[in-house]
């Protein structure tokens, strides 16, 4: 690592955390089945804490350089822009 | 010959930081991941573009969610593990970094056998990628992760090699990191897919 004083996180706990929301989510696909915006924003919120924690302890985002999170972050930000306009291609309606 | 042409790269010199801070391989590797990053988009996001516009299949009555669950507990026990044997190698114990990195091996291993058994099971079941559109988009997406796991198992099994003839020591063990942001990659990317395949 980079910064070779930084604490080492508690890997367990971060474990823990993507199993419990592991099953939340399971838990949550077989709750909300009918009703699909709420299974999808419910999934899409699981998920993208459970990447966060893995971008941030596991691969040590949270302990690493600036540059290193501004130059993953940049990629996230413009892939999303680009899902988005997809899309908003298919659900807005077209003039 | 000129001024500027007479410049030449020395191997000799021992340039071990860039002037980011950031060692060289790490870096080549964040920004590979980077470019993996808008592959990965790509293909997520084609995904759901199709989905929002065409009529599609629960894919709860195709897909066994449960096993798939189990494997994707394989898969995030396996980034810990590989973490953790940077943690021990950092900490200063070879041995429990050899004996993490064999668990990442075996989780990565068991993942993609999983991953096998499941193709063979939906493909004997007449689920292809010829017969609709959820199947060619579910074999595109997982299989590239699959050739990506694939790719990550092997690497595994040469650091793991490594280790055990002492290459990796508490002062130099780069390869251990970096190897383990690729693998931590592959889980995010399978976080992701998991939800978005298997559970929308």
């Amino acid at each position: 690592m980079s910064n070779d004083t930084h604490q080492i996180p508690n890997y367990i706990a971060i474990f823990w955390w993507l199993l419990g929301l592991t099953l939340v989510e399971l838990g949550w696909a077989v709750l909300m089945e009918h009703s699909k915006l709420l299974l999808a924003s419910g999934l899409v919120i699981t998920a993208v804490v459970k990447a966060v924690l893995v971008a941030m302890y596991f691969m040590h985002l949270k302990m690493e350089r600036k540059l290193l999170g501004i130059l993953f972050a940049s990629t996230l930000i413009l892939g999303a822009i680009l899902v988005s306009v997809g899309i908003g291609e298919q659900v807005l309606p077209r003039p | 010959m000129t001024e500027a042409a007479a410049i030449t790269f020395d191997p000799h010199v021992d340039e071990d930081r860039t002037s980011t801070g950031i060692p060289h391989d790490k870096m080549g590797m964040w920004v590979f991941l980077c470019s993996e990053v808008m592959f990965f988009t790509g293909l997520i996001g084609s995904y759901i573009v199709l989905r929002f516009g065409s009529v599609w299949p629960e894919p709860r009555h195709t897909l066994n969610i449960g096993l798939t669950a189990a494997n994707t507990f394989i898969l995030i026990c396996s980034s810990v593990t590989m973490v953790k044997a940077l943690e021990w190698i950092q900490r200063g114990d070879p041995r429990k970094m050899k004996l993490f990195m064999v668990l990442t091996l075996l989780g990565g291993t068991t993942f993609l056998g999983v991953q096998v058994f499941e193709y063979h099971h939906l493909l004997h079941h007449g689920f292809n990628p010829h017969v609709s559109l959820f199947g060619s988009t579910f074999f595109t997406m997982t299989g590239f992760h699959g050739f990506h796991v694939f790719c990550g198992v092997v690497c595994i099994a040469w650091c793991t090699g490594k280790a055990f003839l002492g290459k990796y020591t508490p002062e130099h063990h780069q390869g251990i990191e970096t190897l383990g942001l690729y693998w931590h990659f592959v889980d995010l990317v399978w976080i992701i897919l998991f939800a978005i395949v298997y559970l929308f």
